[in-house]
This record gives structure tokens, C-alpha cells and sequence, in this order.
């Protein structure tokens, strides 16, 4: 007897990803499938695509979604949830998203402390339209509009959004993971279950930033990208659970309390 | 149903709450603001009724592009500088095809202006405002009375022909305490098809308003133009007041209209005969009305507190008949009918015009 131990999660459609070799994307759309399944919650469940290289989930999510414009999703997902208290609702946004500009729309939805949860997608370029510089972007990393590298009297520094976001009291879970290697992948759909379970749980705004490989964009292969993040850039953006309200019950240590 | 004595902007809102608005988002700013706080005072009342006052007008108009999608009849309110940042929401629902009501009290000049009635965002209103090929049903009331009616009408207007409906008005009607009824509303509903909510046991939906395919986009566009084609034929609303022997038409609307009746009720006194139409819809423009009457008279005036916006679609309904005189006072003062008297007197057609 054959005993089936892997396979596609029910509420990814058939559709082949069109992400380029090695994206990240393509990993965080299947772990999240994989989290709804195991929730459960895929009846319940409504996502917010936004502007970038992630507008097109609603062709790989078998969920009810509405695509944002860019940056807005936090916003969007605001009139869904008040006005559907009792669903799971998630954004899922990119850097240039989250931090350029929609960081307006970021900052408040996690200030109001509301009922959703992000999946905020940090590749460090603005992937869609080519590669320009984001507000994630490294001090030195050449873009196509920092050719020389970023300078930060010119550009500013990298916006860590996880930390800023951290300090409302309006929000409740924060984690950094990447999906570079089999087991962060695994730690971050960790994350990620936790994220939509504090959500469910009604306890507020979560988000799990994925510090994710844009090979493309980078101009590497995906096996030098995946090195570059360990390598690099959770240098600048440190993994982990940057602010878990339940930690002090749980023991757990936060960067920021 | 009692008369109450109700300011403008709270007219509205407690009109929407009637008319089972259930989610409002707004930003703050003059001469609007009374009708945000009725919101957030009396949203309460209602079961799932939800008030927020959003960081920006950007964030209002895209949450309540959420809140439509998951099915809540969805209102967000400014005046003229917010109703510039929420053109990318309204472009975006329009795309979507989610209803929703936008109220406009406008206010004067471009860039900041100032805070006294203005109609210089007709344009913007009746145009598409943000990018794209699209309308808005623009409304234009004129008495706190229409306030009242045309805000529930807005609402199935929105829901039935799936987009954002517009009430165009300004801070002196939003200001203004008048004796309102309100009637009762229609609550029509045609939400549940689209709607999302979840998927439950049954298949998935999308909302998106990007679509890369050229002939797909194509074909959107012009199923978007189709319904605004039966929306021009099915939706047009005007008043017409002592049109029957006019010798000269006035043409204005909103506060506008209202001075220009004073006035016309006056020139009327003194034996001048003087009609006035009334666009209520400001897009689609009731231009077949106007053409008719220009069957009886060829003498046209239009008044408005702009340099002359809508005098264009006067233009385009007429098609080069007819003779069209302009007042306008683009923001900051406005006149009063006795004022207004003087100028369109002056315009009145001499008997022996025909004749030059
Ligand atoms: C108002 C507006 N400005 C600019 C754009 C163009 N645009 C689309 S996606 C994008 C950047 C996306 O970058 P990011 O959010 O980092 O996501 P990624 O593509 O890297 O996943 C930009 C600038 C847009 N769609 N709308
Ligand atoms: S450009 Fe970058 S982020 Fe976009 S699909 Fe390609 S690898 Fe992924």
C-alpha cells in the first residue's frame, strides 16, 4: 500500500507560478497554502494582493481575493475586516509596498491594531518594475536607480519595518524569517501559522516579514541569491521574533518589548 | 414622517444611515466636518455599523473599496483637496466595479483655496477626475430637501449600476439648516453576487482591476462604456422652472441654481420672461432636455461659481445653437439674487435681436 506523504495544498489552484527561478514568492504563496489548509480556514479566509510582482496571486490562491492598489492593502483589508469581524484577512505586499508607498497605510492599520495580518515580502528592490531602488534596499546595493550603489546622504538607510512596526502597541506578532533554506522555510510557515492564529485568536495586528531572494533583480543565480541573505542582508535585517505580546508567557525573548 | 431642521452635512448622513449605509471612512477637513462626527456619533445605532476616521482621504476611499467588496453599503465624504486624493480609489472601484458614495462639499481655488462655496471641481467630477476611462454618476442637489433624497437615491444608484456614485455639492449647502423629510429609503439590494465573504464550501472569487491581457482590458473598457452608455439614457435628472415661455434660459446647478431662482423669481416680477434648467445629474448630463428647450428660445445664460466648467457641456448639448452668455464667480464670494438680477437683466434678449 502506498501511503501519500506530500502533495499540492487544496487551496492552491492547478495554475504554474510565473515567478521567476529561485523567487521567493513562489515559496511564501505555497506556505501559506499549505497554513490555510491546516487552519482550516479557506472558507473564511479573504487575501489582499497588492501592486508588484505578487499582483497576480489570485491566479495561484483558491480563496476569495481583491487585488489593491499599490500600496493600499492595509486599507482595503481594514473595510473587509470591520466590516467581516468574523474572517481571516490577510495583505500581502511587497517592500516598496509596505514601506514606500503605502507606509501611511501600514503604519495606522498596525496602529489601530487591527484584526488582520500582513505577509510583508522584503526583497530588497522593487521587483515588478524592474528592479529600483526600495526603501529596503542596502546601503551600497546597486539598483537600476542606485547604479552606483545606495548612499545614504543621497537615499537614506534601509527601513527596518519589522522594528518600526514594532513599537505601536497596536500590534501583536512580529517575526523575521527568510526562505533561503529548507529549514527557514520551515521556520517561517511556522510563523506564519502563528500570525493568522493570533489573528483568529482576535488579539490583533500580526505581520511576518519574509526576507525573500529576487534572483532577477539581484543578478544572481537563486543559489548565490539564497547565500547573499545569509550573508548579507539578514545582516541588516536580523531573523526572529522581533515582538510576540504572549511572550512573556511563553518565555520567549523579543529584540523589543 | 416628521420635518426636522437639520444641517446640510448631517442631512446627508443620517440620510446614508437610512439608506443603509454601514460603512463610512473619512478624513477630516472643512467645510465637510459636521458630517464625519454625525457618523461617528450615530453609526453606533445601527447593527455592524462602522465609523472610521482614516489617517488620510487616500486610506477612506480604499477602505471603502474593502468594505464594498465585502458586501457593506460604503459612503467617504471631503471636500475638494481630499476628493483629489481619493481619485485613485475612485478610479480604482470604478475599474472594480465596486458601488460606493463620495460626497464633495466643494470649497474654492485650486491647491488649498480657501473654505467658502466654490464649483470648481465639475471637471474633476463629471470627467472621470483620475486616470482612465471612466465616469462617476455625479448628483447635484440644491436644497437640503434633495440633499436628503438624492443621498439615498446615490446609494442604489451605486448598487445597481456596480460604481462609485458622486454628490456634488459645497460648503454652503453642507452648512446651511433647512426643514428636511426623509422618506423612506428604497434599500434595493443586488450585493450577493459578487460579493466577497469567503469562499465557504464553494469556489473562489476575485475582485482586480489589473488585467494584462489586451484583449481582455479592451473588452473591459468597453463593457465599462456600455453600462455609461444606458446609464446616459436611463439617468439623466433635471428641473425645469418657468421654461414654458422663457425667453431666456438660465442654466445652473446647485447653490447656483438656487441663487439664480431668486433671481428669477424677481425678473419674473418685472415681466421678464426668464426660465431656469437645472442639471441634478451632472454626469450624464441631461443634454436631450436642454437641446429641447432650445427649440423655443436660442437665448442661454449660465451661471457659475467657477470660471466656467459645466458651460462646456452646455456647448456639447446645444451643438453650436443658440446664444450663450456666461457669469461665473469662481470662489470666495458668492452673489445674491439681487446681484445675480442686475447681471442677467442686462442680458435679456432686446426684441429686435432677430433682426440684426
Ligand atoms: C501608484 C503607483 N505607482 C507606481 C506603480 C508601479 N509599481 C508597480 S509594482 C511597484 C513596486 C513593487 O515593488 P515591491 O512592493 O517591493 O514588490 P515586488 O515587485 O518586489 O514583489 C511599482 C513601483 C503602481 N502600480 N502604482
Ligand atoms: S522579479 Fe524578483 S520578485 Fe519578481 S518574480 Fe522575479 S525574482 Fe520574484
Amino acid at each position: 500500500m502506498t501511503k501519500k506523504v506530500f502533495g499540492k495544498p487544496k487551496c492552491l489552484k492547478e495554475n504554474v507560478f510565473h515567478y521567476c527561478a529561485g523567487c521567493g514568492h513562489s515559496i511564501v504563496h505555497r506556505l501559506i497554502a499549505e497554513v490555510i489548509d491546516e487552519l482550516d480556514i479557506r472558507g473564511i479566509t479573504i487575501g489582499v494582493p497588492p501592486a508588484g510582482c505578487a499582483v497576480l496571486a489570485y491566479n495561484y490562491f483558491d480563496i476569495d481575493m481583491i487585488e489593491a492598489q499599490h500600496g493600499r492593502a492595509p486599507a482595503m483589508a481594514t473595510g473587509i475586516k470591520r466590516t467581516l469581524p468574523d474572517r481571516v484577512v490577510f495583505s500581502y505586499q511587497g517592500d516598496g509596498d509596505m514601506a514606500a508607498i503605502g507606509i501611511a497605510e501600514s503604519f495606522h492599520a498596525a496602529n489601530r491594531g487591527e484584526n488582520i495580518t500582513v505577509i510583508f515580502i522584503n526583497n530588497a528592490v522593487y521587483g515588478m518594475t524592474g528592479g529600483q531602488m526600495a526603501p529596503t534596499t542596502l546601503l551600497g546595493q546597486r539598483t537600476t536607480t542606485s547604479p552606483s550603489g545606495r548612499d545614504k546622504t543621497k537615499d537614506g538607510y534601509p527601513i527596518r519595518v519589522s522594528e518600526v512596526l514594532s513599537c505601536l502597541p497596536g500590534t501583536t506578532f512580529i517575526e523575521r524569517c527568510t526562505v533561503n533554506s529548507p529549514p527557514n522555510i520551515i521556520k517561517a510557515k511556522k510563523a506564519i501559522k502563528k500570525a493568522f492564529q493570533y489573528q483568529i485568536d482576535g488579539l490583533g495586528f500580526s505581520m511576518i516579514e519574509v526576507l525573500s531572494p529576487c534572483p532577477t533583480n539581484w543578478k544572481m543565480t537563486p543559489i548565490a541569491a539564497c547565500k547573499w541573505i545569509d550573508d548579507v542582508m539578514s545582516k541588516e535585517f536580523p531573523l526572529g521574533i522581533i515582538k510576540d505580546i504572549k511572550s512573556s508567557d511563553k518565555g520567549e525573548k523579543s529584540h523589543v518589548s | 414622517m416628521n420635518k426636522v431642521l437639520m444641517q446640510g452635512n448631517k442631512v446627508i448622513g443620517e440620510a446614508a444611515i437610512r439608506a443603509g449605509c454601514r460603512f463610512y471612512a473619512g478624513y477630516p477637513i472643512t467645510p465637510q466636518n459636521e458630517l464625519p462626527e454625525y457618523m461617528a456619533e450615530n453609526m453606533c445605532r445601527v447593527k455592524d455599523g462602522v465609523f472610521i476616521q482614516s489617517e488620510s482621504e487616500i486610506a477612506a476611499i480604499h477602505m471603502v473599496a474593502g468594505a464594498s467588496a465585502a458586501g457593506a453599503r460604503t459612503m467617504t465624504s471631503s471636500s475638494s483637496p481630499g476628493i483629489s486624493l481619493k481619485q485613485e480609489g475612485i478610479s480604482s472601484m470604478a475599474a472594480c466595479e465596486l458601488p460606493g458614495v463620495i460626497v464633495n462639499m466643494m470649497r474654492g481655488g485650486p491647491g488649498l483655496g480657501n473654505i467658502s462655496p466654490a464649483q470648481g471641481d465639475y471637471f474633476q467630477a463629471t470627467r472621470g477626475g483620475g486616470h482612465g476611462d471612466y465616469r462617476t454618476i455625479v448628483l447635484a442637489p440644491a436644497t437640503g430637501q434633495e440633499l436628503a433624497d438624492l443621498t439615498m437615491d446615490a446609494f442604489d444608484l451605486a448598487d445597481e449600476y456596480r460604481m462609485p456614485v458622486m454628490i456634488l455639492a459645497d460648503g454652503m449647502m453642507g452648512q446651511m439648516m433647512e426643514p428636511v423629510v426623509f422618506k423612506e429609503p428604497k434599500l434595493r439590494q443586488y450585493r450577493e453576487r459578487y460579493v466577497l465573504k469567503g469562499a465557504g464550501a464553494g469556489k473562489s472569487r476575485f475582485i482586480r482591476g489589473l488585467i494584462l491581457d489586451p484583449r481582455a482590458m479592451e473588452e473591459h473598457n468597453w463593457k465599462l462604456a456600455r453600462k455609461y452608455e444606458v446609464i446616459t439614457q436611463r439617468e439623466t435628472r433635471h428641473e425645469a422652472f418657468n421654461t414654458k415661455d422663457a425667453e431666456l434660459i438660465v442654466t445652473a446647478y446647485g447653490t447656483a441654481a438656487r441663487i439664480a431662482k431668486g433671481a428669477i423669481k424677481r425678473l419674473r416680477d418685472t415681466g421678464l420672461k426668464i426660465g431656469l434648467f437645472r442639471p441634478i445629474t451632472l454626469w450624464p448630463f441631461p443634454a436631450r432636455e436642454l437641446q429641447e428647450l432650445s427649440r423655443r428660445t436660442e437665448e442661454f445664460f449660465v451661471f457659475e461659481l467657477s470660471t466656467g466648467q459645466m458651460i462646456e457641456d452646455i456647448y456639447l448639448a446645444l451643438c453650436g445653437q443658440g446664444h450663450v452668455n456666461f457669469y461665473g464667480r469662481p470662489g470666495g464670494v458668492v452673489p445674491t439674487p439681487v446681484e445675480l438680477a442686475h447681471v442677467i437683466a442686462r442680458q435679456y434678449p432686446k426684441k429686435d435681436r432677430h433682426h440684426e
